[in-house]
């Protein structure tokens, strides 16, 4: 029922490109697109909000597309999404300068680095809230769990 | 004559192996007499507590120095692997001027250093001190700045800049402990420190051990203000208040990266002023675009201190017309937007923080504010940007920074005008590797970019406008434009045109952790693949290693001549100041 819902919310808003992901994955196509535009309600120097798109999909299957950064660590079991390729860290010696809009993906499998110029397309169960990943340290806001991604 | 150059350097290599200890501060350091400082001494083999000797002018140091340091039989590095032993002193003062010849001896090694203890004139000759600097400002930004913002006719320039008309002049040395390069961490910690230290080190010696809080600490600028004056003080950038330029006012450790902790050191000197970005540092964890990684809320222990929060510019504006003589301005979570994006393009992250007061506001409104402490101030006033858009080799944006940066070099300059107890310094605190080279004419013939390359007499001059005169060239995309070509980098295309999108990203990290470069430059139309000279692990143009040049003009600014170490400008600022009179 909900699915239904969803897929078309889907169709309407994701236009050509949830058309060619029904094409090449009809599990997948049922699953919201998320973008990077809507992953905040507001931006400010006191803090971000999470957007109510982000607070209504929580829990859910969406995907979402993106750049790849490299792994912090080869054996760490999650990798950033970028809106952006990334180019860390332009201008300092620090790992620790990512973009405010990153979404941190745990991957159900392992799966290869994609190079750094490749938009890929991931899909798994949305999260929100501050996160310390116990093996890295590594604070998120925004989460995919549970999730595989393809070249899109 | 062969036999005898192989005997002396046989006898330089015993005497190198026989002094394998380590003194911290290392030999001919400078300091400010009475300055709190941590003193050190590494052994490279573990030794016997009663085996240590350690001498000041040949008396023991424990009458010398009045205290006795602690012994660690073993320091340990990475994998707790056994590194030797260690002698540590915490702050140690010295308060009469003089030299100090240091001497570590225990097992077969020895280390003899010689410090510059030095005293302060008796007078201040100064009440207050702007230090402005420019981040990576080189000579190619300054000349580009020149002629974008005045113009050239028939080659004489058609105006001058604020900071051309400084009347004392130093060639400064930025290199670094450790190498003949250096980063923002190290030179800004030995102009306010006084001493060299390493790469990303900031208020400490860079020790062998990896924690990053337990270096040598050298006193601060900030912290020897609070010590000896009632002055007020002030940090204004346009960066993260926690990036290694407004940090080094008061910070002390190894890693420049340690935000979360250098925010907590800025509390603890609580400069009076305090404008620039990085609130993701001052918001506890839970707030979403935090970056810290504990649920301290430095926003509200500011406050509770009695700052005045200003987070826009209509926010500063009215902060600054408050009487509370504190205030705390956050306006960007991270680095503040270049000018070009601010007030021209609105690219870059305007959209999110529309709102964001350039260095001149801020700096006029840090003025504004300490000038009403009648015992004087410091003010630091950083432009972050140049140095920021140097890196992506984005010449334009670093050029306009340049531009903004003397604007507010006038601002403090009418201040002194109006002020003349004031010494104004402008510098920069390393170069980069950026050359003017002639102009880029998109009316030559052709479609190759690089055959409307102009040098020499084909170069002719830019055609920049400013019909508005606000200094600001109307458009940085004219037909005739100046080219800035950097002198390394890592693989990128060169598009010969100015980056109207945003801020130029030059390359991208694959998985190997190397920069290739972004394609997303590739298909501008005449855009030339540069292959970079750089190791493939660098993501963009480095520092160099050229001197820095710095002007200064009121009352102290004779200290600066010739050529100086960064450290030594730390000098004249305090002899300007009087922090170290003799003591009747």
């Amino acid at each position: 029922m909900s699915e239904a819902r969803i897929s078309r919310r889907a169709m309407l808003s994701g236009g050509v490109a949830a058309l060619v992901t029904v094409g090449l994955r009809p599990a997948q196509a049922a699953a919201p697109q998320l973008t990077f535009d809507d992953l905040y309600g507001s931006v400010g120097v006191l803090g971000l909000t999470f957007s109510d798109k982000v607070k209504q999909l929580a829990g859910q299957t969406v995907t979402m597309r993106g750049f790849m950064a490299p792994p912090l660590k080869a054996e760490a079991a999650f990798f950033v999404l970028t809106e952006i390729p990334m180019s860390i860290c332009p201008f300092c010696s620090s790992d620790s300068d990512w973009p405010d809009n990153i979404v941190v993906v745990y991957l159900d499998a392992k799966q290869t680095f994609v190079q750094p110029n490749t938009v890929i397309e991931v899909s798994g169960t949305l999260e929100y809230g501050s996160w310390t990943d116990a093996e890295t340290g590594f604070v998120s806001l925004l989460r995919l769990r549970g999730a595989r991604f393809d070249e899109a | 004559m062969r036999k005898l150059l192989f005997t002396l350097a046989a006898t330089t290599m015993l005497a190198g192996a026989a002094q394998a200890a380590t003194v911290y501060p290392l030999d001919r350091a400078t300091i400010l007499a009475g300055s709190p400082f941590d003193f050190k001494v590494e052994f490279s083999e573990t030794v016997k507590p009663e085996d240590v000797k350690v001498t000041v002018n040949g008396q023991d140091y424990k009458a010398a120095f009045g205290a006795e340091a602690t012994f660690t039989e073993s320091e340990l590095g990475k994998d707790e692997k056994k590194l030797g032993s260690a002698l540590i002193l915490r702050k140690l003062v010295l308060a009469t001027p003089g030299t100090y010849t240091v001497e570590a001896t225990a097992g077969g090694e020895t280390k003899s250093v010689t410090w510059d203890v030095y005293g302060t004139a008796e007078q201040p000759k100064a009440k207050n001190v702007i230090f402005l600097i420019g981040d990576g400002l080189s000579v190619a930004h300054r000349t580009a700045a020149r002629i974008m913002s005045k113009g050239m006719t028939e080659g004489k320039a058609d105006g001058r800049l604020a900071m051309d008309d400084l009347d004392h002049m130093a060639f400064i040395g930025t290199s670094s402990t450790e190498a003949v390069a250096t980063d923002s961490a190290n030179t800004m910690s030995a102009y306010m420190t006084g001493h060299k230290t390493a790469v990303n080190a900031l208020g400490v010696y860079a020790d062998r051990t990896p924690a990053t809080m337990d270096d040598p600490k050298v006193e601060t600028l900030g912290e020897a203000l609070r010590r000896q004056t009632k002055k007020s003080i002030g940090i204004v950038t346009n960066s993260e208040l926690q990036d290694a330029t407004p940090a080094a006012v008061v910070a002390h450790t190894r890693k420049r990266a340690d935000k979360a902790e250098i925010t907590g050191m800025l509390f603890d000197v609580q400069p009076d002023v305090v404008l620039g970005g990085g609130s993701a540092y001052f918001l506890g964890k839970e707030t979403p675009g935090s970056k810290r990684k504990d649920d301290k809320d430095y926003i509200k222990q500011f406050q509770e201190a009695g700052y005045t929060l200003a987070t826009d510019k209509a926010e500063l504006t009215k902060a600054a017309g408050t009487n509370t003589g504190k205030i705390l301005g956050l306006f960007h979570t991270g680095n503040l937007d270049t000018v070009l994006d601010r007030d021209f393009l609105k690219k870059g992250t305007v959209g999110k923080f529309p709102n964001q007061p350039g260095l001149v506001e801020m700096t006029e409104a840090a003025l504004g504010q300490l000038a009403k402490n009648p015992e004087g101030f410091f003010l630091m006033v950083e432009a972050a940007n140049i140095d920021k858009m140097s890196h992506p080799l984005d010449w334009d944006r670093a050029v306009v920074e340049t531009i903004e940066f003397d604007k507010a070099v006038a601002a403090a300059r009418a201040f002194a005008e109006k002020n003349p107890d004031t010494l104004v310094i402008v510098t920069g605190d390393h170069t980069h590797g950026v050359s003017i080279i002639g102009t880029v004419d998109d009316e030559k013939p052709g479609d190759e970019m690089r055959a409307k390359v102009g040098t020499y007499a084909d170069a002719g001059f830019p055609n920049y406008v400013d019909a508005n005169k606000d200094g600001y060239p109307d458009s940085i995309d004219v037909t005739r434009r100046l080219f800035l070509a950097a002198n390394n980098g890592p693989d990128h295309y060169e598009t010969f045109r100015p980056k109207l999108d945003g801020p130029f990203v030059p390359a991208v990290q694959n998985e190997k952790k190397e920069y290739v470069a972004n394609e997303a430059y590739k298909d501008v139309p005449g855009a030339v693949l540069v292959t970079g000279n750089i190791p493939r692990d660098g993501d963009s143009g480095v520092h160099s290693v050229d001197d820095v040049v710095l002007q200064a003009a009121g009352p102290g600014a004779e200290g600066f001549k010739g050529y100086m170490e960064q450290s030594d400008v730390y000098r004249v600022i305090v002899d300007a100041l009087a922090l170290a009179p003799a003591k009747p």
